[in-house]
């Protein structure tokens, strides 16, 4: 599965400029993968990102997707940044799903790290090609002409030219190589660095941003589809003549069951077309289906879960192995052992799945809340048989994604639909269809043991983990968890142990399932922050102390797992090493800042702490909580460090980690999704709770480690400390072991 | 045939009475601001004021607005710099944004009633608008600052 493409700075830079490489002194027209719309009409267009008008307006085309991060807006910060353009003058366009950007999909905390270089490469070029120019212009050295807020300036004389009056002679220029480049230091940022508002943060204050909820062409029908509320079930029959009877419903449309594997299709089912959203949400309440439900209606929580649970005391696959842990186990000294279990999780973006779609003359036009418009793009011309450069994705404001929305089941169902009935249609998930019919975050089972030294420092340490895989997404027969599944914070385990194993077993999947916010991160971080506090309390030690010895001196460590290479998030090791000299900073730096070391328990309140390296980040998490007589939990406190490298904007980074530890909190204290014959049995919020501002974090304090080492993740890495670092400061209030999530099926009085 | 005033604005629908305000509002008075989170009244995503009051209006039948006056998201103030608004841009509250028209309704109706709310009063009325980006810390701090009292 290809979640993170890197597009390399070489490869970005030649195959925008090639066309001008070759006819050297000839005017250089906007090179071949121009962008399109605004961009692509202006009177310059250097290279796929950007175009300079000429009245001056800089137009950034930003391909990646806005769900909250704040990206689309910060990556043309990078940009313009590099380019000296004033940033009141610069117009963001977002670009509609294409190749020619590199990947768009807005997934794996990826965006700033693999854009940052050719972003700032792609200004670079254009600003030395303004400054060359107006150099020409004046008949000056060039050296004498420096960009500074969207002008060119002579060093000389008082001789100043705008970028708009310099764009068509910078477009006569012939391309610098990289070597001319110049880049900015970091002293002479003007926006990198600083904290910016959003593009879009006042329109969202007003109710004006365009999400894919708000779409709207002319003539447009609603759909609202009713589904086999088992996966994988298919359609016996349907009566829809009480559906037909609803004011406002105009037919039914049936949708064929998806193709194992299931992939990004249609889950297929019954639509209800309609005037209106609610006269389709009426008319699919209105309809009587029938359904073969299969195999899948064996599906039940309480079962499975004790098939993981078993599977995972049983010896399994070894998916990385140091030393001899059975050998450490065998010499009859001091062990630990302990169960973890996770959930099924739902996403739960507040704005449901939602597409609109209209297919006219073999062609697709889509308008979608989606994480990957060219996933879009590949789905949709598979399921209808046309050719992917015919179907046009517009990216809308995204309502929330944490992973749901890089999976475009749903404008599939928009295309298809839009094909078989000659209107422009938008499908509308209610919240229960959300609930039910999500790529749901995988349950865990995990196997937790430890041989330990009379210090209580473990000389062995073995970590059985079984869930089922994502891979089962594009492979029905896969069961065992992925590279990536495995390299997230599991076989790269950052501590210093000289007898290590890891083992997976084997899970079939009842349900669709995919990446989640953090994905499995959530349960290895869970398992493995919770094991090393029982441990720590076991040895009487002071966890942060203990965590300290455990992580060992700094260093980088080598990961050589069994039968696949580290995931590393895809970047090479050279450049991404797995730091424990970076982890013990963060962790140092929240324990400093919470005041861990004077704060001891009592009166029902307590520490706890969990530090991981995700993404390509290291976070730690200091959490504290207070459990009141009756049991209830608040968490009054928490304190995240971060190191992530390089970052653009602060205040967004602060952001993203501030919401981390709520969605954490959601996962620790309250998520959980079950299944009963095969069908999910929670709906809607009342059942699937999330949590609200009683229940999140009463103030989380970010502090952020200046860094200079190279960008990584900022969007996920918050969440996996989060669960831990509760579940063990609940520990230290209470004296109960939480092993099992979510906290609301434990009496903490 | 229902009138009811939407930001002021004379209004008149014959269409199925019990439709709930929310569909009213963005399927056919045009007004997306007001967004569709649960359908139960359990997010607060679609939270408009009808006669000065936190209402949910993917829960109430348009009948049962008749003859009110229902603001939205839009109408709140026209430059969009009524006192909560303002709060929210200076801390930076939205993330994707989607549960924030709710949320902002919400918080301009507790300062109306309560003008100096402490957080007991800002939990209570707060509590039924879900944000999954997690923006309740600021949404606290820009209640306060709008309130002008200490955070």
């Amino acid at each position: 599965m290809s979640r993170v493409d890197l597009v390399s700075r070489r490869g970005f830079l030649e195959s925008v400029f090639s066309a001008g490489a070759f006819v050297l002194g000839a005017p250089l027209l906007p090179a071949a993968p121009a962008a399109t719309g605004d961009a692509a009409k202006a009177a310059w267009t250097p290279n796929v990102y950007l175009g300079i008008e000429a009245d001056g307006t800089v137009i950034i085309v930003t391909h990646r997707s806005e769900m909250g991060t704040g990206v689309r807006s910060v990556l043309p910060v990078v940009l313009a940044d590099e380019l000296e353009a004033d940033w009141k003058r610069v117009k963001l366009e977002q670009a509609v799903g294409d190749a020619k950007y590199g990947s768009q999909n807005t997934d794996g905390s990826c965006s700033i790290r693999d854009f940052y270089d050719a972003l700032r490469e792609a200004g670079a070029t254009a600003r030395l090609m303004l400054e060359r120019a107006a150099a020409a212009k004046w008949n000056v050295p060039a050296a004498e002409c420096k960009a500074r807020n969207h002008e060119v300036v002579h060093s000389g004389s008082a001789k100043k030219a705008g970028f708009g009056e310099l764009a068509s002679l910078a477009r006569q220029q012939p391309v610098p190589g990289k070597a001319d480049l110049r880049f900015k230091t970091p002293s002479e940022f003007r926006y990198i660095g600083k904290e910016m508002p959003t593009i879009d943060r006042d329109d969202l204050c007003m109710g004006r941003g365009t999400f894919g909820m708000d779409a709207k062409v002319p003539g447009m029908v609603y759909a609202s589809i009713e589904r086999s509320p088992v996966y994988g079930g298919k359609l016996k029959s349907f009566d829809d003549t009480a559906a037909k009877r609803v004011k406002g419903v105009q037919q039914t449309v049936v949708i064929d069951p998806f193709k194992p594997p299931h992939n990004f299709q249609a889950l297929g089912g019954v639509a209800v077309i309609a005037d209106n959203t609610w006269s389709a949400m009426q008319g699919r309440k209105a309809l009587k289906a029938e359904w073969e439900s299969g195999e899948n209606a064996s599906f039940e929580s309480g079962a499975y879960k004790s098939m993981l649970q078993e599977a995972a005391r049983r010896p399994q696959k070894a998916v990385r192995n140091i030393g001899d842990v059975d050998a450490e186990f065998a010499k009859g000294g001091k062990t630990v052992q302990a169960d973890y279990y996770v959930p099924m999780l739902s996403h739960a973006p507040m704005e449901p799945p939602v597409a609109l779609a209209e297919f006219k003359d073999r062609k697709v036009i889509a308008h979608a809340p989606t994480q990957n418009p060219q996933a879009v793009q590949d789905a949709v011309s598979s399921a209808l048989g046309i050719d992917k450069k015919d179907v046009i994705c517009h990216v809308t404001l995204l309502g929330g994604g944490f992973g749901r929305k890089s999976k475009p089941d749903h404008v599939v169902e928009a295309a298809l639909l839009s094909r078989k009935i000659g209107k422009p249609v938008k499908v509308v998930w209610s919240r229960e269809e959300d609930i039910r019919f999500d790529y749901y975050h995988a349950v865990a089972a995990m196997h937790m043991k430890a041989a330990v030294d009379g210090k209580g420092r473990p000389t062995a340490w073995l970590h059985r983990s079984v869930f089922p895989t994502i891979g089962s997404t594009f492979d029905a027969s896969a069961q065992y968890g992925q590279e990536f599944e495995m390299g997230m914070g599991w076989v790269d385990l950052p501590y210093d142990i000289p007898n290590h194993r890891a083992e997976n077993g084997p899970a079939k999947n009842p349900v669709r399932i995919g990446w989640m916010r953090a994905v499995a991160n959530i349960y290895h971080a869970f398992a493995i922050h919770s094991f090393a506090d029982e441990l720590a309390k076991s040895a009487n030690r002071d966890t942060v102390e203990y965590l300290l010895d455990l992580i060992g001196p700094a260093r980088h460590i080598p990961i050589e797992p069994i039968g696949m290479k580290y995931w590393n998030n895809t970047q090479p090791i050279e450049k991404f090493p797995v730091d424990t000299g970076r982890l013990r900073r963060v962790l140092e730096l929240a324990a400093e800042k919470s005041g861990w070391a004077n704060k001891k328990p009592g009166n029902g309140r307590a520490l706890g702490v969990a530090a991981h390296r995700s993404f390509l980040s290291y976070v730690a998490a200091v959490v504290e909580v207070e459990v009141g007589a009756n049991g209830q939990l608040r968490i009054p406190r928490v304190d995240i460090a971060v190191d992530a490298g390089v970052t653009i904007n602060p205040d967004r980074v602060r952001a993203q980690f501030e919401g981390a530890a709520v969605f954490g909190a959601s996962i620790a204290m309250l998520g959980e999704i079950t299944a009963e014959g095969g069908k999910i049995r929670q709906s809607n919020f009342h059942d699937y709770q999330v949590a609200r501002m009683p229940q999140a974090p009463y103030e989380t304090h970010v502090h952020m480690v200046a860094s200079s080492e190279p960008a990584a993740g900022v969007g996920e890495p918050g969440v996996p400390p989060i669960a831990p670092a509760i579940c063990n400061a609940v520990f230290a209030a209470t004296g109960k072991r939480i092993r099992e999530l979510p906290l609301k099926n434990h009496k903490l009085a | 045939m229902i009138r009811l005033k939407v930001n002021g604005t004379a209004r008149q629908f014959d269409g199925d009475p019990d439709m709930p305000l929310l569909w009213y509002l963005r399927d056919t008075a045009g007004l997306t601001g007001t967004k569709f989170g649960c359908g139960l009244g359990q997010c607060g995503a679609c939270t408009v004021h009808v006669n000065g009051q936190p209402t949910r209006s993917c829960v109430l039948p348009l009948k049962s607005a008749a003859g009110k006056s229902v603001t939205t998201i839009e109408g709140l103030d026209a430059k969009g710099a009524h006192p909560v608004q303002q709060a929210w841009k200076q801390c930076n509250v939205p993330q994707c944004g989607y549960c924030q028209s709710g949320q902002i309704m919400q918080a301009a109706a507790l300062l109306k009633q309560k003008p100096k709310p402490t957080d007991a009063d800002i939990d209570q009325a707060m509590q039924g608008n879900i944000c999954r980006c997690g923006t309740y810390q600021r949404i606290r701090q820009a209640i306060k600052l709008a309130a002008g009292v200490k955070a």
